[in-house]
């Protein structure tokens, strides 16, 4: 699972999260077996506080660009600050289904 | 900027291509906004010149009043803890649900 490995070690240096799920969603997908295209990342971190939700996308965004180039093709965030997270219910619902777009 | 509602998804409105698109498609009906849907699988020139506009990498891409939203994740938020309503105030759209909403608070002060 290089790119799922490779998505978790990124952000895990550059957000030092208090929790961090990589989940890889490619199976609910139209694709290959063992394909690594469409992800799930929660990701919360005090990096998060003092910053509106486009921000903290943008930053995990970028710290992903370079997956987000070359294969990954859907990317969906939670992005929360400790304390957002304490205060959910800290259940991450899935994406929504394929809709067979895939590709094209 | 023709519009003030700009979605650019995968797909059109009544038939999106993509559960995230659809989300967001759901949403916008939910609140009875009306907005111009641009399918980015039919040009590829315009999928990649959005997400360099918009420095956004994914679609589907909700533009409010010529201002980059954000994407699904974002506006399923903003449904949730109701900035989409207030976004929409803003622009001079009276959301459905705030509609539906403001004739129950009527009819229970009665």
């Amino acid at each position: 699972k290089p790119i799922e490995t490779s998505i978790r070690n990124k952000i895990t240096q550059q957000l030092t999260p208090k929790y961090l799920d990589v989940i890889n969603e490619s199976p609910h997908h139209n694709v290959p077996a063992g394909s690594e295209t469409h992800f799930k990342v929660v990701v919360v971190t005090e990096q998060f506080e003092n910053k509106p939700l486009l921000q903290r996308h943008r930053m995990v965004n970028t710290i992903l660009s370079d997956e987000l180039e070359n294969g990954v093709h859907a990317l969906s965030i939670v992005a929360k600050t400790p304390q957002q997270w304490e205060e959910s219910d800290k259940i991450v619902t899935p994406s929504p289904n394929c809709r067979g777009g895939f590709g094209k | 900027k023709k519009s003030k509602v700009v979605v650019f998804m995968k797909g059109v409105p009544d038939e999106p291509r993509c559960g995230f698109s659809n989300a967001v498609v759901q949403i916008l009906k939910m609140h009875g906004v009306k907005y111009d849907a641009h399918n980015v699988l039919e040009d590829d020139n315009l999928r990649n010149d959005i997400k360099e506009y918009s420095n956004w990498p994914t679609i589907p891409q909700v533009f409010i009043n010529g201002e980059f939203v954000g994407g699904c994740d974002i506006l399923i938020q903003m449904h949730r803890n109701g900035d989409l309503i207030e976004e929409l105030k803003k622009i001079g759209i009276i959301s459905e649900l705030l509609k539906t909403e403001q004739a129950k608070d009527k009819s229970s002060e009665k």
